[in-house]
């Protein structure tokens, strides 16, 4: 296999709270092949973008980030410094952030914030800058490019906004692009057009994607592998086949029961629900951190700590106590989380 | 054996938009003659794109706007004529945001309370034990009942924007997104108390949602908007399993279920939603129709009745019906 060109080992955030200290991420291992998009799914408060946000260095300053390994493209990030990282950010890995709307600044024209990234990375004259933007803004399907360059984000609607922040991340062509809930707040048609574009904009610039989302159906549509997170950890990583087809963990075969699935579902049946709250996160949490909303706990669950483990295929992995076969029979048993 | 509850006739409502300084305002059609009928017990799916009328529609319903013109009849009255607390009985609204719809300074009780004192129930004495049982039914802990939203989760305050809305027995519920503010795991026990409490109470309710596998599970009827119009209205099986309007086609395609493999539709919808204040003419949907013909931008579609709904479309004009895409399903 290529080198990867993210390499995460055992990556944790700590957050210290009034209360003590909250554990939001919990080694965490991953990589991202070139070209690859790696979808890490969870629900709020899992921890999904705090993963993102440590990545690039823009934790809030109560955080901290601890790794074995990160190295982005073989350049080791845990020893950067500010100045270092900010060479990065924008220029080798860059971020599409949630909200279109506050994500762009509303003083400035989209023009000038395209550029910016270009010009603080790359040695360009100002009409190169703009030439890009304008060849971008294209090809993220903005008509009119050039004339829009002087447009202030709140003449844009959302689904434009959405576009001119891709845009923006691609100034530099970076090698990775981290979005968090590139299009939560926006329409399904809309969504669905973004969501083909960056996997067009992927196929073209060979660019390796980590998407972050609770949308399963995104997940599912668009992800080469998925991570399945739950209170700070991975529970479940392995393809969209795997995970979609045979899911082991009882928090992801849960979750696929909650969501109606057109043609499959029975409409007005009662949906899948898995009961109970994500456990708190401040000290340290002994066993499995499902264990409190499991269907399937008992006594082995409540202590010590659970590594993930391999299921039937190579590169599917979940983090439980009962063997792959239990999980299978389980997930076709359908004793609803 | 038909028995509508709302019954909407050519409404409409327009706001008028400044567009700058010294220059006239321009007229915006929200909702530009609607005729709708929502029949009781039944469970009226609403679906659209942002900015296509659907939550004025239902600020309309619940007398929070009034109509420019055409009437509106919640259960035999006229709305508007009637007095707004009448109104409150019949209907009672669920909103999409359970952080910023209940009031943070007051306790779970208080809130849940807050429609019996206002339609000045008249046994004050018996309004703590009804609070209790209505949260009791929607799966509250009465232990809540002194707590303050802040203490609850997402879920859980969602819950009590349910057994508010609830608690003096209205026949018509209007969901405006109710699960989009939540997580998975939660929209799915909000969705099955929502059907367990229909059942329960004989509810009728009008749902509006961008999601459409929540509308194709929920609901009996759909209705889908656009630029303030409805362009199609049907059964939701037949209007899921063929789907006659192209717009209707396009939403259908967005639809990412969690299916590996099949990768992202592309939808062809190409241009960008238009600016309502400045709609397309003739067809409003024509520069984004993959079928567009000559009559299109020159003419208003002919509202044509299909089997069990209505199509808003030139395509089906003069019994032409047979373009409905065929064997297109098995695609997506």
């Amino acid at each position: 296999m290529a080198k990867p060109i993210l390499d995460v080992e055992n990556l944790s955030v700590d957050i210290n709270v009034p209360s003590g200290v909250l554990r939001a991420v919990q080694n965490i291992s991953f990589s991202v092949a070139r070209g690859e998009t790696l979808c890490i799914v969870g629900e709020s408060g899992c921890g999904k973008s705090i993963t993102a946000l440590s990545l690039m260095n823009l934790l809030p300053r109560t955080a901290r980030r601890s790794a074995d390994t990160l190295l982005l493209d073989g350049q080791d990030l845990s020893s950067l410094r500010e100045r270092e990282m900010s060479d990065l950010r924008g220029n080798a890995m860059a971020m599409i952030f949630q909200e279109p709307m506050t994500s762009l600044n509303p003083a400035y024209s989209i023009g000038n914030q395209l550029e910016e990234a270009m010009r603080r990375h790359r040695n360009v004259s100002n009409s190169e800058a703009r030439d890009r933007a304008v060849f971008l803004l294209e090809k993220v399907g903005i008509t009119g490019a050039r004339g829009r360059l002087g447009q202030y984000p709140h003449q844009l609607s959302g689904g434009l906004r959405q576009r001119v922040m891709i845009a923006m991340c691609l100034m530099c062509e970076p090698a990775l692009i981290l979005a968090d809930e590139p299009t939560t707040a926006l329409d399904v048609t809309i969504q669905a057009q973004i969501l083909h574009l960056l996997a067009e904009l992927r196929d073209e610039f060979e660019t390796s994607l980590i998407l972050i989302t609770h949308d399963l159906g995104i997940v599912a549509r668009v992800a080469d592998r998925v991570a399945v997170m739950y209170a700070g950890e991975f529970v479940e990583t392995g393809t969209a086949e795997q995970v979609f087809n045979a899911p082991s963990h009882p928090y992801t075969q849960g979750l696929l029961r909650c969501i109606p699935i057109p043609g499959k579902t029975k409409r007005g049946a009662h949906l899948g629900a898995i009961p109970g709250i994500v456990p708190n996160l401040v000290g340290r949490l002994e066993g499995c951190h499902f264990a409190s909303r499991c269907p399937h706990v008992h006594d082995a669950c409540r202590s010590g700590q659970l590594a993930l483990r391999p299921a039937f295929e190579e590169s599917h992995h979940y983090r439980c106590v009962l063997s792959p076969e239990a999980c299978a029979e389980n997930l076709k048993s359908g004793v609803a989380a | 054996m038909s028995d509508p509850v709302i019954e909407a006739r050519d409404v409409t409502r327009t706001f008028m938009i400044g567009s700058g300084f010294m220059r006239a305002k321009k007229p915006l059609h929200a909702v530009n003659g609607i005729s709708l009928n929502v029949e009781r017990g039944e469970v009226l799916g609403i679906v659209g794109e942002s900015g296509c009328g659907k939550s004025t529609l239902a600020r309309m319903m619940l007398g929070l706007l009034t109509p420019t013109s055409g009437t509106l009849h919640l259960d035999g009255q006229l709305v508007g004529s009637a007095d707004r607390i009448e109104v409150a009985r019949i209907l009672q609204p669920i909103f999409q945001d359970p952080y910023s719809s209940l009031n943070p300074r007051k306790s779970i009780g208080n809130i849940i309370m807050l429609p019996l004192r206002v339609q000045k129930d008249p046994n004050p004495e018996t309004w703590r034990k009804r609070t209790e049982e209505i949260m009791d039914l929607v799966g509250l802990p009465t232990r809540v009942f002194n707590n303050f939203p802040s203490q609850l989760s997402g879920g859980q305050r969602q819950r009590v924007a349910i057994a508010r809305a609830l608690i003096n027995r209205p026949k018509i519920v209007i969901c405006d997104e109710p699960t989009s503010a939540l997580d998975v795991s939660v929209q799915s026990q909000i969705l099955n108390l929502l059907q367990d409490l229909r059942a329960e109470f004989g509810l009728t309710y009008v749902l509006i949602s961008h999601n459409l596998a929540v509308i194709e599970h929920m609901a009996t009827r759909v209705a889908v908007m656009y630029l303030g119009r409805i362009v199609e209205q049907n059964e939701t099986g037949a209007l899921f399993e063929t789907p006659m309007h192209p717009y209707t086609q396009a939403l259908l395609d967005s639809v990412l279920t969690p299916e590996p493999g099949l990768g992202v539709p592309d939808t062809h919808l190409g241009a960008a939603y238009p600016n309502p204040v400045d709609p397309p003419s003739g067809c409003t949907f024509h520069p984004r129709c993959a079928a567009v013909m000559d009559q299109c931008p020159k003419q208003f579609p002919p509202r044509v009745a299909v089997r069990g709904g209505m199509v808003e479309c030139h395509l089906y004009a003069g019994g032409a019906g047979k373009k409905a895409r065929k064997g297109k399903k098995n695609e997506r």
